[in-house]
């Protein structure tokens, strides 16, 4: 039993009445309210539905690579979508792309990613005894859950799952009789959907909350660790973009259910018109898209801010430029909302407005860069440590920069007319959001394991499993570049009956092959994981000497992270290999008094301002101490 | 396992607003956000064309009017409320909450005049949208009705006084922020017709 006492913070009531707090097994592990906890959860939820995700791609790489494969094994578990003749059913291959698509993007990246780091670290490295409001945050969760619960649910159902892609586009997710997947799949789509952004929120508005208001003492905006500021941009993004998709969805509810016309016109099905008219299936697209580009930044900047502190610590070096990461943070958190019409620019659109957003996003890249340039130059002659964290941070890095590169193909809305809806696309996006927030979490996962668990992660284990990932993923998408300007469309179910198509049958076979190897992989994380959790060496308090607050904390942390006070902070985060200091590392925690031997001029002029301070907290210290 | 722990906090934090109130003020602009979103939805589809003209109902003004008094209401509420006085507190309360209900009907009877004038839900998506906006601040109005049930039981508790006013707050300002955000859909559906 977890006994602690935990002192109120509640701003508005300064006295301390401090309540006994007793923990039973569902307060503890279930609806539980410790951010810490929470965080755990995201994390767990996460790695089972990145499992099921990875799964549903295996299932339609089998069929992209192996056209003419007897599938007929899978019938246990698919039952009627594989035939009599052992062929996938082609509406459920296009369930089976936007479930991966959804879950990925949502539930994996977004939720496993933001959920789990946001919640454990945010608390931990501002120097806070958990989140502004630790129900918000539980609540958060479960509605998480549940529309995890629904979105899983509609997996069996008879009529399959939604089928139009994650993006939803009406008219075909609109109407009923477009596919089997916009009946009932899609109704619970919208409904699991409605649940996971009313959690998104809930979380943001948490995550803002308390980074703005409980910091500790000291820990100022210009000492923040990145990876704060990171989950911090995040939930900004997050706050202003789920409700726009939220109005989005409604429109499209509306349209399904009550029969109006957003975005339904001039529709016919069976020679028979529709009573639909006036609608615009592009202002969904403009609506979705105001949201969706935002989104995939959602899921790539915690992934960055994860990478500038692992390659910080393992280079044993300051991150360099510092504020330029934040101030390009910044710039990409503003740019992601003026250019969402680089997904649109084939879609009928003003082609003048299309010149307007390709300058738009073309501006992007230069944040983008700018962050690249920083880890390149972070990693430069430092003593580089290996450790599965950081080589996951690296591998990140290089597929920044392969999938961002295409990216500024993808921008020039001339060139798009060629590539969109094409392979190219899936290998872009693929590389640089996919598989760069993947590795950003699993450096993540690797780097806080000892923090989260108490124990160390096998190493050995680890490096197998990035080796044979990171070479997987190139496997797995680097020929789809090939494919796409050859002009494979994405989402087809099959292309044998194109002619130029049979010159790629052996890429599409390797490059299926390549995805089971990888996924299989994935299962010496699995192990590694959950074999560490019980059986792991025993971490030390600081395992990789890093300077970040939450290391201060006990071994096992409990609800409220730091026994007595909450340490004040005295410096940046990035204090590695400071000439003159004895470590190569000084925490955040150490005064600037107490390393006169390293201290800059500007900062030796700090300490005696600092020393005032120091004694006027004494002072208050005494004071706390007589009343208890 | 864990050893007991004893967790005393410094006296002094940083604290720049209070939480909970802050994160009010996230959750308005995640509504801003919505109407933004519909409101920019209707210019955009609006500037396509083949696009249904019809007269604003005039309960619009009536209603904007009732929402208006609704808050100056509130606020007298309020201003009670530092006095410490209860009577006028919940006098002010009530009268706000009594004119919100009245907004809410005078709403309704605008849906009603709509559907006389043959502008309706399902059709050409110039009427759906106007549904929609009200509609949709319709159900915000009332969860705002609810939150300040809630504080006006509370202050038969005598939880909301001079020194407490934070929850009472947090209700003024959504109450405010829904009566702005009346003004501004009828602002826009006024300059957008
Ligand atoms: C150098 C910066 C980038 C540029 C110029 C760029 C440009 C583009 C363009 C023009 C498209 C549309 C292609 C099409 O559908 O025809 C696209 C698609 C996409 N991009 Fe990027 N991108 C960049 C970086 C990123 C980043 C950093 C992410 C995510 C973290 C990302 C995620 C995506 C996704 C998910 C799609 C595909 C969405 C879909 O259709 O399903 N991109 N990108
Ligand atoms: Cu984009």
């Amino acid at each position: 039993m977890a006994t602690a006492t935990v002192a109120n913070h509640d701003s508005a009531s300064h006295d301390h009445h401090d309540h006994e707090h007793h923990d039973n097994f569902v307060t503890k592990y279930i609806f539980t309210q410790d951010h810490k906890m929470i965080g755990k959860q995201f994390l767990i939820t996460g790695m089972f539905w990145a499992l099921i995700g990875g799964f549903l791609s295996i299932l339609f790489r089998l069929q992209l690579g192996f056209p003419e494969m007897d599938l007929s094994f899978l019938r246990p578990l698919l039952g009627g979508w594989i035939d009599e003749a052992g062929k996938l059913d082609p509406t459920f291959y296009l369930a089976l792309v936007t479930m991966h698509g959804t879950i990925m993007v949502f539930f994996v990246l977004t939720a496993g990613l933001s959920g789990t780091f946001s919640n454990y670290l945010i608390p931990l490295q501002i120097g806070a005894r958990d989140m502004a409001s630790g129900f918000m945050n539980m609540l958060s969760y479960w509605f998480f859950f549940v529309s995890g619960v629904i979105m899983f649910i509609s997996l069996f159902i008879k009529t399959g799952p939604a089928g139009g892609g994650w993006v939803v586009y009406p008219p075909l997710s609109a109407l009923e009789q477009a596919i089997p997947g916009s009946g009932l799949g899609m109704t619970l789509w919208l409904v699991a959907m409605t649940f996971f952004i009313a959690s998104s929120l809930l979380g943001g508005i948490n995550y803002i909350t308390t980074v703005i208001n409980l910091r500790t003492k000291g820990m100022s905006f210009s000492r923040l660790p990145l990876t704060i500021w990171a989950f911090f941009l995040t939930a900004v993004i997050g706050l202003l973009s789920f409700p726009v998709l939220f109005a989005a969805a409604l429109l499209l509810v509306f349209d399904r259910s009550f029969g109006t016309s957003f975005y339904l016109s001039d529709i016919y099905i069976g020679g028979e018109a529709l009573p639909n008219t006036g609608g615009s299936p592009v202002l969904y697209q403009h609506l979705f898209w105001f949201f969706g580009h935002p989104e995939v930044y959602i899921v790539l900047l915690p992934a960055l801010g994860i990478t500038s502190e692992v390659i910080a610590t393992n280079s044993r070096k300051p991150i360099f430029g510092y504020k330029a990461m934040i101030i390009s943070m910044l710039g990409i958190t503003i740019l992601s909302f003026i250019v969402w019409a680089h997904h649109m620019f084939v879609s009928g659109m003003n082609p003048f407005l299309g010149s307007i957003f390709m300058f738009l996003t073309l501006i992007i890249a230069v944040p983008s860069a700018v962050k690249v340039f920083n880890y390149l130059t972070t990693l430069w002659r430092g003593n580089l440590i290996f450790t599965p964290a950081m080589l996951f941070s690296i591998g990140l890095v290089s597929f920044f920069i392969s999938g961002g590169l295409t990216g500024i193909f993808l921008g020039n809305s001339a060139i798009d007319i060629q590539l969109h809806d094409t392979y190219f696309v899936v290998a872009h996006f693929h590389l640089v959001m996919g598989s760069a927030s993947f590795f950003g979490l699993m450096a993540g996962v690797y780097h806080w394991f000892p923090k989260m668990f108490g124990r160390m992660m096998d190493a050995k284990l680890g490096y197998i499993h990035f080796w044979l990932t990171f070479t997987g993923v190139y496997l797995v998408f680097f020929p789809m570049h090939y494919i796409g300007i050859a002009g494979f469309p994405r989402r087809y179910y099959s292309w044998t009956n194109f002619e130029f198509a049979n010159m790629y049958t052996d890429l599409n076979m390797f490059v299926s092959v390549a995805a089971i190897i990888t996924f299989t992989a994935q299962f010496i994380f699995i192990f590694n994981f959950f074999y560490s959790m019980y059986r792991g060496r025993k971490a030390t308090l600081n395992p990789w000497r890093s300077n970040t607050l939450e290391w201060t904390t006990p071994l096992h942390p409990g609800h409220g992270n730091w026994p007595g006070e909450i340490p004040t902070v005295y410096r940046w985060p990035y204090d590695y290999s400071k000439p003159g200091a004895e470590e190569d590392f000084i925490p955040q925690t150490v005064p600037l008094s107490a390393t006169p031997e390293s201290n800059l001029p500007h900062e030796q002029e700090l300490v005696k301002l600092e020393l005032e301070i120091m004694k006027e907290d004494e002072e208050v210290l005494v004071a706390n101490e007589s009343k208890h | 396992m864990e050893k007991e722990l004893k967790y005393v906090d410094m006296v002094e934090q940083p604290i720049s607003m209070h939480p909970k109130k802050f994160a009010l003020w996230l959750f308005i602009v995640s509504v801003v956000m919505v109407f933004a979103g519909w409101t920019s939805a209707f210019i955009v589809r609006q500037a396509e064309g083949n696009w249904l003209d019809y007269d604003l109902p005039q309960i619009f003004w009536v209603t904007s009017g009732i929402v208006i008094l609704s808050s100056i209401s509130l606020h007298w509420a309020y201003i009670s409320a530092k006095k410490d006085n209860f009577i006028q507190l919940r006098l002010g309360m009530s009268l706000a909450m009594i004119l919100g209900v009245c907004f809410l009907i005078g709403q309704w009877f605008s849906w009603k005049a709509l559907v006389a004038s043959e502008v309706f839900f399902v059709g050409n998506p110039a009427g759906s949208f106007l549904y929609v906006l009200t509609g949709m601040h319709a159900v915000h109005l009332i969860s705002g009705l609810i939150f300040l049930i809630i504080v006006l039981i509370s202050t038969f508790r005598y939880k909301v006084h001079s020194k407490a006013m934070n929850t009472f707050e947090m209700a003024t300002t959504y109450w405010h922020f829904l009566g702005a955000l009346w003004i501004y859909l009828f602002m826009f559906l006024l300059l957008n017709h």
